[in-house]
């Protein structure tokens, strides 16, 4: 509990991980904490092909040289923590993790990024694992020759329901509106895939089967008609919700969760800056993380030398 | 030849699950591969690893024939996500699940099957 670190980094995805290269190699004293997996939503894209100067590489591939990247220069990492309590208003932050260890630090980046959004409807933890995934990359094959629905209406799901079709004989993708948000490329490589059928304006509200998912039932939210629709399989793809509950009243935010930041990715509480996935923004990519976690991180810094520099000048003026 | 990339020990036959089992009261042994799902259950089970000094921990691909030991193992019938995680105690199953699990999921079943 003695040591003050000169930064403390909250998340250790793309924009977490960013940010402890850049302050460790900028010899700031880090520390990331983080409650899940290193590499976040990262390790969740098996393959990558657009990131910059990379050919071709994983979601995993990418944190693991992240990861290494940051202890090589000093960094500390604490992962599958769970934090009870943020005090963030003295210009000396402080963090109570659930097990009593208290760390203290001069700023702290919020770079909680993102999980998947859930239905939350009956039947859903019950099949997990069992007929319903969240992963096509992982799980395609075990629906080889079923048939499966596909909740939603993004890129991820159109994209996913097209490699389902390599598996299953028949993708039927739930969406609850009459469009896709997907960009055109994705929406017709599905439409024109024979494989695929649409249930459109329509959600889910059950998942039906005894030892083994048998059916859903689909609910048109037009007309208010459910019925239930035999399949053996579903993934669901209906985006993201941040991490950020724990923060609510701490840093502004907006209706959805997500951390208001200003370009230098300050939050509304001095000191505290955020970056990645759980902030407010419209695109969410690995380089947009890395980008927000890079900006963070140089803004830190700042900050750091500005408090340092008080302190300094406090302890050097006579009283 | 080892599949996985994890810091902990890679299981490569049916031969050398069994001979584990049977040498260590409680083991637990996650199948799967280097995705998504399968990774994060790797990396809590590295940190149970240096907490957890009553439980063996080891990994195994899915995609060695090898593994077909679990995959055909009576608890594992009707799973269909990765990985499948297996904990045995005395060499016998006495748990196992399918897909991503949680820390608190995977320390609460460790609870209760091998003791805190």
């Amino acid at each position: 509990m003695d040591e003050i670190f000169d930064v403390m980094i909250i998340g250790a995805g793309a924009a977490g991980l960013t940010a402890g290269i850049y302050t460790s190699r900028g010899k700031l004293s880090t520390l990331i904490l983080n409650e899940g997996a290193i590499g976040g939503q990262m390790v969740l894209t098996n393959e990558v092909a657009n990131y910059p100067g990379v050919e071709k590489t994983t979601g995993y591939h990418i944190a693991s040289v992240m990861k290494k990247q940051a202890k090589d220069f000093g960094c500390k990492i604490k992962s599958n923590i769970k934090i009870d309590e943020y005090h963030l208003t003295e210009p000396v932050k402080k963090v109570k993790l659930a097990d009593g260890r208290e760390f203290r630090a001069y700023s702290v980046i919020m770079a909680p990024g993102g999980r998947p959004r859930s239905l939350n409807i009956p039947g859903e933890d019950k099949f997990k694992g069992t007929g319903i995934s969240y992963c096509a990359t992982c799980d395609g094959e075990f629906f080889t020759d079923k048939e499966i629905v596909v909740v939603g209406g993004g890129n991820s799901a159109l994209e996913e329901a097209v490699a389902l079709t390599n598996f299953a004989t028949k993708v039927t993708i739930v969406h609850q509106f009459d469009h896709f948000q997907a960009f055109e490329h994705a929406v017709e490589e599905a439409r024109n895939n024979p494989r695929i059928e649409f249930v459109m304006e329509s959600s889910l509200t059950a998942f039906r089967g005894d030892q083994k998912l048998e059916a859903v039932t689909i609910k048109n939210l037009k007309t208010g008609e459910t019925y239930d629709y035999p399949v053996q399989g579903a993934f669901i793809f209906i985006g993201y919700l941040p991490n950020t509950e724990s923060l609510r009243g701490l840093v502004d935010m907006n209706s959805a969760g997500e951390i208001i930041v200003s370009p230098s990715m300050q939050t509304s509480e001095e000191g505290v800056f955020a970056a990645g996935d759980s902030i407010v923004k419209r695109y969410r990519q690995i380089t947009t993380a890395v980008a927000d976690g890079t900006i963070a991180a140089l803004s830190a810094a700042e900050h750091v030398a500005g408090v340092k520099k008080k302190l300094q000048e406090a302890v050097l003026t006579p009283a | 030849m080892a599949m996985l990339q994890t810091g902990l020990q890679e299981i490569e036959t049916a031969e050398e699950l069994k001979n584990v089992i049977n040498e260590y009261e409680n083991v637990m042994v996650c199948c799967g591969r280097m995705g998504p799902m399968c990774i994060p259950v790797y990396e809590a089970m590295e940190e149970l690893e240096e907490e957890r000094e009553n439980v063996k921990f080891f990994t195994m691909a899915f995609d060695s024939p090898e593994s077909d030991i679990i995959k055909g193992d009576p608890a594992c019938a009707g799973f269909m996500g990765l990985p499948f995680t297996m904990y045995y105690k005395n060499g016998k199953t006495a748990h196992a699940t399918s897909s991503i699990q949680s820390m608190d999921q995977i320390k609460t079943v460790l609870d209760e099957k091998f003791g805190k």
